[in-house]
C-alpha cells in the first residue's frame, strides 16, 4: 500500500504512523522533516514551499513503488506539505512499516534521500534581511 | 511555434509570473536541446543556474526528446523539498 499526498494543511505524525501500522508488521520507522530555525548561522524566520503538483506527486509514487522493489515493506506513506511554514513545524513525513527493522530503516533513509534529489518540490528561506529560493545558485 | 512553459521556484521570478508563451521557431516541433537554447537566449538569467531540468508531461525529459505545441512543458530548477 503506498500513501502519497501533497497539501497545504498541517501534517498529522499520529495519523501518518496509524496509517503505515499493519498486523504484520514488526516496526515503523518514520522520517520528520522540521523548519530549522537558522542556515549557516543565519536566522530563518520561515520557509515557503512551492510543488509542481501533478509531477510531484508522479515522482514520489516512483520512489514509493522503488522501495516497495527494493525492501519486504508492508505500507509507505509519502506526505508533503507546501505553503508558509513557521520554525518547528514539519514540511515532510515518510512512514513505512515492515517485518523487520533493517527494511525500515533502510527504506525509510532511501525515501527521504530520493526525495530531496529528485521531486519538484522547492523552498525560499526568509531571513530577516532578504530571501533566498534553496539550491537555485552555484 | 510558441510553447507555454509553466516556471516554479526560481525560475517563476525570473519569469515574472507563472508561466510564459515562449517563441522557438518555425517548425511544429522541437527538441529538449533546441528549445534550451531558445530559453536561454530570451531568459539569460536561466544560465547563472546552479542547474535546471526541463519536464514534458510531468516527466524528466532528455534533451533529444521532441516538444510539441499541446506538450506541458516545465522549467525544473534545483530541487530543494523535504
Amino acid at each position: 500500500m503506498v500513501d502519497i499526498k501533497i497539501t497545504g494543511e498541517v501534517l498529522d505524525v499520529q495519523l501518518c504512523v496509524a496509517l503505515v501500522m499493519a498486523p504484520e508488521s514488526g516496526g515503523v520507522d518514520v522520517f520528520i522533516g522540521t523548519v530549522r530555525c537558522e542556515t549557516k548561522g543565519k536566522r530563518v524566520l520561515r520557509l515557503e514551499f512551492e510543488a509542481y503538483e501533478g509531477m510531484a506527486l508522479s515522482e514520489m509514487r516512483k520512489i514509493a513503488d522503488d522501495a516497495l522493489r527494493q525492501w519486504p515493506l508492508h505500507k509507505v506513506l509519502i506526505h508533503h506539505r507546501t505553503g508558509v511554514l513557521e520554525v518547528g513545524e514539519i514540511p515532510v513525513i515518510i512512514a513505512v512499516s515492515a517485518a523487520h527493522r533493517a527494511a525500515a530503516f533502510e527504506a525509510c533513509q532511501y525515501i527521504i534521500d530520493t526525495l530531496k534529489q529528485t521531486v519538484p518540490i522547492w523552498k525560499k528561506e526568509v531571513f530577516e534581511d532578504g530571501d533566498v529560493w534553496v539550491a537555485s545558485h552555484p | 511555434m510558441k510553447l507555454r512553459v509553466l516556471g516554479f521556484g526560481i525560475v517563476k521570478d525570473i519569469f515574472g509570473a507563472s508561466f510564459r508563451d515562449i517563441e522557438v521557431g518555425e517548425g511544429l516541433s522541437i527538441s529538449v536541446a533546441g528549445f534550451k537554447d531558445a530559453l536561454e537566449s530570451q531568459y539569460p538569467e536561466i544560465k547563472r543556474l546552479a542547474s535546471y531540468a526541463i519536464a514534458v508531461n510531468n516527466e524528466y525529459a532528455a534533451d533529444n526528446e521532441i516538444i510539441g505545441e499541446k506538450d506541458e512543458v516545465a522549467v525544473i530548477p534545483p530541487v530543494s523539498g523535504g
